[in-house]
């Protein structure tokens, strides 16, 4: 199909481009801190009450901080696995069942096997990329070799990736902690642990060196190697791709490894972080906030780390605001949905602010493949 | 007197890095034909988006019938009774021409059910009326690219245009699409209708504007008539020199077999067979031209043999390789270098900076990579060198492609391919969109990369273009060559009878 026209073209140069993204995500955020204040308001509570008692859960004492570090974490490693995804033009939802894969092989490798300290933690995280890659990979490769589209095809992964692990921890299911009553795991050894910083709980293990390692390489990736240029090309102009020698297939089937890769490091860290087990309702939903994540960070690693800070604040604070102000923490979750809406649908917000049309440069490819070709 | 029915006065734009219009001043009389020429760049679609309110200007003012009108989006311009064909296409490929006209109907609410054969009877007396033939009940996707065209103004005529702004609308059509455009342009203006025809071709302008004015650099540097000049009048204010308009060439001293295609069987998109049997050869130091009407399986014969379509049968030998089924990364990689038919498609990645775009088939190689990582300066030097050579008018190479203007972006692929050092060039319709300046350089260019022992497969709409350039023409009919012809003795009756299935022998009978 050919609608593209002069009209189409991105007005604003690469500069213009970028803070123009940065401010629709800062709008965004304010919009719906206004409109949550708002709900705050019409159900009785002080909006900025609420807002502070947030803010104090989430900066007030070093505990509070480390515990907003550490909820920030996995929001990052989701968010990027999600972000490359969409800068190789897929939808990867899967996001959410390859976090738990990777976290169920972390597990494993963190108690089946005996290695020394150290590098039993590293060996149990890379089992959990592992773990997350091979998971994104079926959809990756369905996608390749038939066309299946992978919301589709991920949304059948998350399923059968979260029965399968709620089976295993069930009564007698195989990864069950024996003789408890709850639907728990064993316990991962203590070599396979990540270390701490601090003696704070929860701790601040490492894995927040690693994701700040990962936004880096993430950043380097994409930008910076021949890897990245194929994924962004694909993502952005299959066809194009395919007549620059790209071998399109192939790339759609590493981006989601890489994409899942993430997602699983993501996860492992997780568990070896912070429970060193598994649990029925760890992390639960992650895999797809980290999907407003990516949005609210245009897919790009830095914005990503920072949309993933203002989740990570708004999780670690609530339970304060619910404590403290009464203002009840359901707020929160409103607040990330219209964060989610006004960022996926900019248009929303468009009118409000005179802001200029959407250019055909940067559309980033969240629905480039919708249409099925690929 | 008269009022024209649309004047700008002082029009500006400003887009970053460049000056795209500088207070234009200019008017359309009811039912005249008024051509707009200007180099690549010069805003002249720019001027056009201003006035149907795609964007907006920075200063000067719109008028309709004497009266001034504020135009802020292209609802604003509809009713005003003004009406855009775009260079390409906005019709949904899936819907019918009906249903595509209804889409933009809002104001047909009201009803609950949409009555699709009113709109059906409707644009058959408009298509009755200006002499536009198209088939209400077709799916888009399924009509010649002049039908889609066709459908495209009645589309515009349906919703009330007065005033037709035409971009480029003869860049895709065959010679004989264009001619029938012509007819519908002329049945129009005689009804009353006023037309703003944009074209790089200077034949066509000859032909059909009542008059006639040139963009240069974003201004209005003259306005002038038919009868008062001449195509190398215009080509010299266009460019701001003498341009050459036939190119010049020693005859060919073609060497060893490059190409060599024996039987080649292609499908289309739909699986139907488009290229039947295809046997050519084309050797080193030649240019062997492919003629046709558009849809005679040029394209999936351009597409076999750079790899990106099955073919399924016959073989295609590249310098001694057998590359009948190879990837498209073996084909570039023994040397072929490739202008694509369709340049969104394959051509481009539209938000790429222009510098990425450049480099989108060696963006691996050194010295863009060295050791798993690109270089951004190496990058960056070679969009530098570029741009400067092949006249690309870009603010800066790190500005994205979908900013340049159309026939920028064709230059960005030309000087792309046209770079490389390769054995194959494969050129389908090179030129289209370009200016006539930039068409005699990239013609030079060919002819200079000819005699220097490439062999070059030349497919072009344009028979001037095939004639000028070509030393051997091969004429394509419905998948097949059905002859091929030296091009010293070719003459344009003799080709375009080809062209129409006529073979000569048949033709004496
Ligand atoms: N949306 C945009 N953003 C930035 N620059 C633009 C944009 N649209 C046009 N330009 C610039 O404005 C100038 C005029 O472009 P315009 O498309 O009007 O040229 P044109 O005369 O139609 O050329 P062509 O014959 O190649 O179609 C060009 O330098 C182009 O790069
Ligand atoms: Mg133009």
């Amino acid at each position: 199909m050919t609608t593209e026209t002069d009209a189409s073209r991105g007005a604003e140069s690469k500069l213009g481009l970028f803070s123009r993204r940065v401010f629709i995500s800062i709008l965004s955020i304010v919009l719906s801190l206004v409109i949550g204040g708002a709900i705050i308001a019409l159900s009785g509570g002080d909006p900025i009450d609420g807002y502070l008692g947030l803010w104090r859960g989430a900066f007030g004492k070093e505990k509070a901080v480390v515990e907003t570090i550490v909820k920030t974490t996995p929001f990052i490693f989701a968010g990027l696995a999600v972000a490359v995804g969409f800068r190789g033009g897929l939808f990867n939802i899967g996001v959410e069942g390859q976090l738990f894969v990777g976290s169920i092989c972390a597990l494993i490798a963190g108690y089946a096997v005996e290695l020394p300290p150290g590098i039993h933690a590293a060996f149990a995280l890379l089992m959990g990329a592992l773990g997350g890659a091979v998971w994104a990979a079926i959809p990756g490769y369905l996608k390749a070799r038939t066309g299946a589209h992978e919301v589709i095809t991920t949304i059948m992964t998350n399923y059968i990736a979260l029965r399968v692990i709620n089976w295993s921890i069930s009564q007698n299911g195989p990864l069950r902690l024996p003789g408890s009553a709850l639907p728990e795991t064993r316990r991962v050894l203590d070599s396979a642990r990540l270390p701490s910083l601090t003696d704070t709980t929860p701790p601040l293990h490492i894995g927040v060196v690693i994701v700040i390692v990962a936004v880096f390489f993430v950043y380097w990736l994409l930008w910076r190697t021949p890897l990245g240029f194929e994924i962004r090309t694909v993502g952005l102009n299959p066809s194009a791709a395919r007549y620059a020698g790209i071998k399109v297939e192939r790339t759609i089937v590493l981006t989601m490894v890489i994409s899942g890769a993430l997602a699983g490091l993501g996860g492992a860290v997780q568990v070896l972080g912070l429970l060193g087990y598994f649990t029925t309702g760890f992390n639960v939903g992650l895999g797809f906030d980290s999907i407003a994540v990516a949005m609210l960070g245009s897919n790009h690693p830095f914005g990503v780390a920072a949309g993933a800070l203002l989740f990570g604040v708004m999780d670690a604070g609530m339970k304060t605001m619910q404590l403290r102000t009464q203002v009840p923490r359901d707020i929160v979750v409103i607040i990330q949905g219209l964060i989610l809406l006004f960022v996926a649908a900019p248009l929303l917000i468009q009118p409000l602010f005179r802001l200029r049309q959407v250019g055909e440069g940067e559309q980033v490819s969240i629905s480039a493949t919708w249409g099925g070709e690929g | 007197m008269d009022e024209p029915v649309l004047r700008v006065r002082g029009i500006t734009k400003r887009f970053p890095g460049v000056l795209a219009n500088d207070h234009i001043d200019l008017e359309l009389r009811r039912g005249e034909v008024l051509a707009m020429l200007g180099e690549n760049g010069a805003g002249k679609s720019t001027l056009m988006n201003i006035i149907y309110g795609l964007y907006t200007q920075d200063e000067g003012e719109i008028y309709i019938n004497g009266r001034q009108v504020e135009i802020r989006n292209p609802e604003d311009a509809i009713r005003c009774g003004i009406g855009m064909v775009h260079q390409h296409f906005m019709l949904v490929p899936v819907l019918t021409v009906a249903e595509n006209l209804m889409l933009g109907m809002e104001h047909v609410r009201g009803y609950f059910f949409l009555d699709k054969e009113r709109t059906i009877r409707e644009i058959e007396a408009l298509s009755k009326q200006y002499g536009l033939e198209v088939d209400p009940r077709a799916t888009v996707e399924d009509l010649p690219v002049g039908a889609q065209q066709r459908a495209e103004i009645i589309k515009v005529l349906y919703r009330g245009a007065e005033i037709l702004i035409l971009d480029e609308p003869t860049a895709v059509l065959t010679p004989q699409e264009a001619d029938d455009l012509f007819m519908v342009v002329r049945s129009l203006t005689e009804q009353g209708k006023s037309i703003i025809f944009i074209t790089h071709k200077l034949r066509e302008v000859m032909e059909i504007a009542d008059r006639i004015v040139v963009l240069r650099g974003g201004k209005l540097v003259g306005t002038t008539t038919p009868a008062e000049t001449s195509r190398a009048e215009l080509a010299n204010m266009m460019v701001g020199r003498e341009v050459l308009l036939q190119v010049e060439k020693e005859p060919a001293a073609p060497g060893e077999m490059v190409l060599a295609v024996r039987d080649l069987r292609v499908l289309d998109d739909r699986e139907h067979p488009a290229v039947n049997g295809v046997t050519l050869e084309v050797r080193a130091g030649e240019v062997l031209g492919v003629a046709g009407v558009q849809g005679n399986g040029q394209r999936e014969l351009v597409e076999a043999l750079t790899g990106l379509r099955k073919v399924t049968g016959g073989q295609v030998q590249l310098l001694g390789h057998d590359t009948t089924h190879a990837a498209p990364r073996q084909v570039i990689e023994i040397g072929t270098a490739h202008v694509p038919e369709d340049r969104h498609k394959h051509g481009l990645v539209l938000a790429y900076p222009v510098e990425d775009d450049l480099v989108l088939c060696t963006y691996y190689l050194p010295p863009f990579t060295r050791s798993f990582n690109l270089q951004p300066y190496a990058i960056e030097t070679n969009a530098v060198n570029l741009v400067d050579a092949f006249d690309i008018r870009t603010p800066t190479v790190a500005t994205p492609a979908s900013s340049l203007s159309g026939g920028n972006q064709q230059k960005v692929i030309v000087a792309r391919e046209f770079s490389r050092n390769v054995k194959l060039l494969i050129a389908a319709q090179p030129t289209r969109g370009i200016d006539v300046g930039s068409i005699e350089f990239i013609h030079k260019n060919i002819i200079a990369q000819r005699d220097a022992g490439v062999a070059v497969l030349l497919v072009s709409a344009e028979l001037d273009e095939i004639m000028a350039l070509s030393d051997r023409i091969a004429v394509i009919y419905k998948g097949e060559i059905i002859d091929t012809v030296p091009a010293e003795t070719a003459t344009r009756e003799q080709l375009g009878l080809l062209m129409a299935g006529v073979h000569e022998a048949e033709a004496g009978d």
